[in-house]
């Protein structure tokens, strides 16, 4: 797989507005921001209303997905397209989801809303009327999420991939500085973690880094054993699931992982081992 | 506001804030007198570390929780505009930062 395959540029997107195989879909938590104005064309799905289950803390299940595509008009055949807000956090969240569930023709756009809104291009309010599919997803792919019991398990074996900023990896930060400070009982990382902030992988407008780029980062700068496997988590699974598209789709590693349960189950869990401290 | 998501508030941040423990650090951004509602505040650490970002609210509002310290904001807007502040944080306090294009 290469990078065009997963991932493509603001004029791809523009010149596949229209085209009846593409849809091209908003990812937010905040909807707010597609309702103002959103890429002609795009439907949106909500980061929480859609994808999370309303009552356990887990995301909607197969069924649920099958529901909610196929209510959003989304086929099997059709190629998704998904950009959103927070330098794509949610839409590589989406992603890694559709992943999950079998959907394999699925792209991200680079840079996402922000680059798009940087540059000016066409904002519509419309919102398109798709006619309902019968969309069949697959059993989810457990090769690709990561629960509790092996990541306690993966301490010291496996690469820990810690994507939150710097102060949340110390203990100083419980959440990213645009939220309130409060979530998990306990501040810290996962012991042998390495930190490497999501942002590192973006550009300031929210393109990918070039795969060299990419690569000295993750396995030259922070020392990650490309040879081992992988687990990535932040703090609910979103910001990770960006670097889970980096090292899984972008730079092709084999055995990556996200941990959605990530900092907020981790850090409240009853006697597992906590590290503070600046990265090593 | 939300608070169990890594997303910017609910329609902006036009919502005052009370400091309570937090460092907060908000402020509008304007450019001929009128709001700037596209575009982004981002918060920077030493080198340039980077903090967090939210996209501006309607009325050209940005805010962010940071730890105590000096930090660096940068508004970027369509049209290749920026600015950047020096700011200081610290807890219990709201710093105002008004920033024109």
């Amino acid at each position: 797989m290469s990078r065009s395959d997963v991932l493509v540029d603001a004029d791809w997107a523009e010149a596949h507005i229209g085209d009846p195989n593409v849809v091209i879909v908003e990812v937010d938590e905040d909807t707010s921001a597609y309702d103002k104005g959103h890429i002609p064309t795009a439907i949106k799905i909500d980061w929480k209303k859609d994808l999370q289950d309303p009552v356990r803390r887990d995301f909607v299940d197969k069924t649920g997905f099958e529901a909610l595509l196929s209510e959003r008009g989304i086929s099997n055949d059709d190629t998704v397209l998904l950009y959103g807000g927070n330098n794509n956090w949610f839409a590589a969240y989406a992603y890694w989801y559709f992943k999950l569930y079998g959907h394999d023709k699925v792209l991200l756009l680079d840079g996402g809303r922000k680059k798009w809104e940087l540059d000016s291009r066409e904002l519509s309010t419309d919102v398109p009327a798709r006619p309902r599919t019968s969309y069949t997803a697959t059993e989810q792919d457990s090769s690709l999420r990561a629960l509790r019991d092996e990541v306690i398990d993966a301490i010291g074996k496996r690469n820990l991939v810690d994507v939150r900023s710097p102060d949340e990896f110390a203990g100083r930060l419980l959440a990213p500085a645009h939220l309130p400070q409060e979530q998990a009982q306990r501040a810290g990382h996962i012991p042998t973690a390495r930190n490497v902030p999501w942002s590192k992988a973006a550009n300031e407008d929210g393109t990918f880094r070039s795969d060299e780029e990419l690569s000295q980062l993750y396995e030259g700068d922070a020392g990650l054993d490309f040879g081992k496997d992988t687990i990535a988590y932040c703090r609910i699974g979103e910001r990770s699931a960006h670097t889970w598209f980096v090292l899984h789709e972008l730079l092709g590693l084999p055995n990556v992982k996200n941990y959605d349960g990530s900092w907020t189950e981790y850090g409240s869990l009853v006697g597992v081992p906590i590290e503070l401290g600046e990265a090593r | 506001m939300s608070t169990d998501g890594c997303g910017a508030p609910a329609g902006g941040v036009s919502a005052p804030a009370t400091a309570g423990s937090q460092a907060v650090v908000e402020g509008k951004v304007t450019r001929d007198g009128a709001a700037v509602a596209t575009g982004y505040a981002r918060l920077l650490g030493t080198g340039d570390e980077f903090v967090a970002e939210v996209p501006l609210g309607a009325d050209g509002g940005f805010r962010f929780f940071a730890a105590p310290g000096s930090w660096t904001l940068r508004v970027l807007a369509p049209g290749g505009l920026r600015a950047e502040r020096s700011v200081a944080a610290d807890y219990g306090r709201v710093t105002t930062v008004d920033v024109t294009l």
